[in-house]
């Protein structure tokens, strides 16, 4: 195992609660949002961490969630919409004894910022990437965002939306992510947890949560919420766990021999054997990315959640710092003089 | 100091001294004439490695110690198709015993690699001017390509020149038989038997050539011997052959120079170089965020070879994110900077607004070109000025430092620094193309005498609320430069949020207050207006009627014409500006005492337009956007008819 990169990051001194997180400002999210409960959460769950908590930035983009920072008694940076990857990337890579954190929304990640996305997926670069995703664009009051549904009503739609959705996991697992999770709002010891994996992940770590917009897109993720729905609904996935769903625990995901591809079966003795052992340490990302395909884009029907991949790759930040390092060992430090003067000189005498 | 000549119509060799003698130096009677300067164009297909060639006789001729100004001059495409006009490469080095500002205005000598390269450039040649022709690429097909009907070597279209026809091609295959080459290896060498004719033309020590040679060809040592071999070959030839009679001398510029060790050095490099040295004398790590774009990239490859110095160079996945990792970088408590080009510009001018309202230290180095668009990739331009100072969303002031040369690159990149770190700002360095690509000699600075730049974190509370609490405020500001403080993360209790929302004064908490940002856009701009920067300098040795203000990198032709001019008994003040933004405090009065103000830029009258917005004066704007720099004679003519005016 890798050494963990939280470690670079200064403890703090005294215990923490949640109340130390919390900063003076008054939260101006619509009542009602999901996005309250997402603070919360945060609040709630990194004082275990025990970082100091000078040491946490939380960078966002534009959005409503991109308020977050605004919440957190940490340092923090609003930017500008989409780019907050690209300028939370800046500061992991040149400060090695942070805990960095992006706060981005369906649009600001997946739309305007896609390109600083996925390129910092591929670089693994060391982030938590929280994506609230609601499927709807919420801060300029309801338009179709690039995860809603394929002919979905809004003001800029009025005669439905044309085009295909991401689905962020696919997305990020494509983009040669190391880390990536899906949760719900509403669900906060799952969010918890999946939290908790993703800050102590190498690396790149997104985690997308169902974020419900009760203003402009409500009840969007209700089939993964209602109490009975949810049941046929949502796979939880856990590491080392068959994978398996439904009221009774009846349904079941399995490998088609003939494609290879993985497809929902009700568990029968005959085929429990082939039910997938879920493995979020696998080395190859075919199997998440299969899993991240069950969903339906339009019901949610068989949409996983938990973490689907963690893998231990190289990470940018600390290759950066090491070829400081070795410059350093291979050339002496740098001495301004010597730069300066070059190799072919020449003397003016009075 | 001695002044430029002024290249005199139709004679051959400029400043050419008749009555030098002949110093039987290289063979017995072959003539040795001095000259003070002289102007070489070495031109070829983009394939013939002519930039190659002129950087090692630049390299040589400052080892020598003339003075020098270049000129690399090339086509965007990497391989633009073989023999055609768009495909010729060329490098102008104009070099001289004493002071020299331009890469000056027409070659004496012009070395022709194939006939596109002749008929590129044989225009500005002037009559009398020596060229050497490598006739071995003068075949029928080769001339139609360019529409030679005829061979402009027998027509007698030439008649007015020095012409030396010389079979480059087969001399130097004719030399390297002996390795074992195909001929289209040992081909390749060629330019190096031209650079050896040149080199004992005009007497250049040869030992730096055969050093970097056998350096560049290591892993290949029989393509580096064949080179040196090549090269060899072509001063053998020089000294041989009898159709170079006569070598030149130029002597060292030694009393041009103030004591000192010098270099050469190109716009770029020296631009690099002022970034290292700002982070040394800031204390502060160096951090590049970038993205590759013509002519800034060698800024990022440069930085990149220096990570024993602390540096980070970070490339991105576009200019936006190259600018977005240098603002996260400065947050962070890096000397942050992004490199890039006008069409990069226009990308990060969103990020270069938040930058002005998170009021944090960052560098925009902006290596100017031809626009709008893509426009001319690989040549200059002054066009960007007005996108500097304006090109944003809302009130955006941002502080604009212009380098003049290519060793004052080194200078303006420590001056822009120091803006940013003192006032908490954006600041764009404006340089361009030529000044990118050009060298001259450069006097080494003792790194003691480099300005301090440090400037200290916020490490505590800044402020007492009214029931005593002591807190941090991040936008309460110093009174004296109104910059706020610079408080990185990891400094316990000074925990805040900044982002791009107005902020109320002091606090920095969000504020849609109306009064809050009226006040908040005007502060802004008052510490931009109210940076430090030196007066504005003039020379006006006898009270001139008539002031040239120039910007950039205008410096070296603008000097020459100026001096050219009062030569000739013309009396013209010369002024030039590094700061464009906040302009210097004396320009409105310096500008006032002149009858007529004369503004050259390579734009459409950019600087013109601030300066009569400003100070309500009527500048006579001068304009050329041909992707050259102004030629000195040029200015001249302008300067004299303001003065007949």
């Amino acid at each position: 195992m890798p050494e963990p990169l939280l470690n670079l990051v200064p403890r703090a001194e005294a215990v923490q609660t949640m109340k130390d997180f919390k900063s003076d400002q008054e939260v101006r999210w619509c009542p009602g949002c999901g996005d309250y409960a997402v603070l919360a959460a945060v609040q709630g769950f990194l004082p275990e961490l025990g970082l100091a908590k000078e040491n946490i930035v939380f960078v966002s983009g534009i959005g409503c969630s991109s308020r977050f920072p605004y919440y957190m008694n940490t340092y923090g940076m609003h930017s500008i919409h989409g780019r907050a990857p690209a300028i939370a990337t800046g500061l992991a890579t040149s400060r090695r004894d942070l805990s960095v954190w992006v706060v981005t929304g369906d649009g600001d990640a997946l739309s305007i910022g896609g390109n600083h996305l996925i390129h910092a997926l591929r670089r693994n670069v060391n982030l938590k990437i929280l994506l609230f995703n609601n499927r709807i664009y919420g801060l300029t009051k309801g338009q179709y965002s690039p995860t809603s549904e394929t002919g979905k009503i809004t003001k800029s739609t009025p005669m439905g939306s044309l085009d295909a959705p991401f689905n962020p996991v696919s997305l990020a697992i494509g983009a040669e992510a190391s880390f990536v999770a899906r949760t719900v709002d509403s669900d906060r010891k799952h969010l918890t947890e999946v939290l908790r994996q993703a800050a102590e992940h190498n690396g790149t770590a997104l985690v997308e949560i169902y974020q419900n917009c009760n203003i402009f897109n409500d009840g969007a993720f209700e089939a993964l919420k209602d109490k009975d729905r949810a049941k046929e609904a949502v796979i939880r996935l856990e590491h080392g766990q068959p994978i398996r769903f439904g009221a009774e625990g009846e349904k079941g995901v399995v490998r088609d021999p003939a494609t290879g591809d993985l497809e929902v079966v009700t568990v029968t003795p005959e085929n429990e054997g082939r039910v997938l052992v879920h493995d979020a340490h696998a080395a190859s990302p075919t199997t998440a990315f299969a899993l991240s395909r069950l969903a339906d884009p339009d019901t949610l029907h068989h949409t996983p959640i938990g973490v689907l991949r963690s893998v231990d790759r190289p990470v940018y930040d600390t290759l950066m710092s090491e070829q400081l390092d070795r410059a350093v060992d291979q050339q002496g430090k740098g001495d301004l003089g010597r730069l300066l003067a070059g190799n072919d000189t020449w003397t003016v005498v009075g | 100091m001695t002044s430029q000549v002024s290249s005199e119509a139709g004679e051959a060799l400029v400043g050419e001294q008749r009555s030098a003698p002949a110093r039987a130096r290289q063979g017995a009677e072959k003539e040795v004439r001095r000259l003070d300067r002289v102007i070489i164009r070495f031109a070829g297909d983009s394939g013939d490695g002519m930039q190659l060639t002129g950087d090692r006789f630049t390299s040589e001729t400052a080892s020598f110690g003339n003075d020098l100004s270049t000129l690399p001059n090339f086509p965007a495409e990497i391989r633009a198709p073989a023999g055609t006009l768009p495909g010729v490469s060329s490098f102008q080095l104009h070099f001289a015993d004493h002071d020299i500002l331009t890469p000056g205005d027409a070659p004496n000598v012009l070395v022709a690699m194939n006939p596109a390269a002749l008929k590129a450039n044989i225009a500005d040649v002037p009559r009398g001017g020596e060229i050497i022709v490598n006739t071995d690429e003068f075949a029928k097909r080769a001339m139609a390509k360019v529409g030679y009907a005829a061979s402009p070597l027998e027509d007698g279209s030439l008649e007015g020149y020095r012409v030396h026809p010389v079979p480059l091609t087969t001399l130097t295959i004719e030399a390297l038989k002996e390795f074992g080459l195909s001929r289209k290896e040992a081909e390749r060498s060629k330019n190096m038997f031209a650079l050896g004719l040149l080199s004992w033309m005009y007497h250049r020590p040869t030992e730096s050539t055969e050093a970097f040679l056998r350096t560049k060809f290591a892993k290949k040592p029989q393509i580096a011997e064949a080179n040196v071999a090549a090269f060899r070959a072509g001063w053998n030839f020089g000294e041989t052959t009898e159709d170079f009679a006569v070598s030149y001398e130029v002597a060292p510029a030694t009393r041009a120079f103030p004591t000192g060790t010098y270099r050469n050095i190109s716009g770029n490099l020296a631009l690099s170089y002022g970034l290292i040295a700002a982070s040394r004398q800031a204390d502060l790590p160096l951090y590049l965020g970038s993205y590759p774009i013509t002519p800034a990239s060698d800024i990022l490859h440069e930085l990149s070879r220096h990570k024993n110095f602390g540096v980070r160079t970070f490339q991105a996945e576009d200019e936006i994110a190259g600018i977005g990792a240098a603002l996260g970088a400065a947050f962070g408590g890096s000397l942050a900077v992004t490199t890039t080009s006008g069409p990069g510009v226009a990308l990060k001018s969103e990020t270069i607004g938040l930058a002005v309202s998170l009021e944090l230290p960052l560098l925009i180095v902006d290596i100017q070109r031809g626009g709008p668009s893509t426009g001319l990739p690989t040549k200059t331009e002054q066009a960007d000025l007005l996108q500097a100072m304006y090109g944003r969303n809302g009130e955006a002031p941002v502080p604009v430092v212009a380098p003049r040369t290519p060793a004052d690159c080194f200078d303006a990149a420590l001056d822009a620094a120091r803006i940013a770190l003192t006032y908490r700002t954006p600041v764009f360095l404006l340089s361009d193309g030529y000044l990118a690509n050009g060298s001259e000699p450069w006097r080494i600075p003792e790194t003691a005498d480099l300005p301090d730049l440090r400037t200290a974190f916020a490490t505590g509370p800044n402020h007492a609320l009214a029931d005593g609490t002591e807190v941090f405020w991040p936008y309460k500001r110093d009174p004296e430069t109104l910059a706020r403080p610079w408080a990185v993360p990891g400094t316990p209790g000074l925990e805040h949020r900044i982002g791009g929302i107005e902020k109320q004064d002091g606090t920095g908490n969000i504020s849609y207050d109306p009064a809050n940002h009226d006040f908040m856009v005007r502060t802004r701009q008052a510490k931009v207006d109210g940076i430090a920067v030196p007066d504005l300098e003039v020379d006006d040795p006898d009270g001139a009627r008539v002031l040239v203000l120039g910007w950039g990198s205008t410096y070296g032709p603008v000097t020459a014409a100026v001096r050219r001019v009062r030569r000739e008994g013309g009396s013209v003040a010369q002024a030039h500006l590094r700061h464009l933004n906040p302009f210097p405090k004396n320009l409105g009065e310096v500008l006032g005492r002149y009858e007529r103000v004369v503004v050259p830029e390579m734009n459409l009258g950019q600087l013109a337009t601030l300066i009569r917005a400003r100070f309500l004066v009527d500048a006579q704007s001068y304009t050329q956007v041909n992707g050259m720099p102004f030629k000195a004679e040029q200015l001249a003519t302008v300067l004299k008819e303001a003065l007949d005016a």
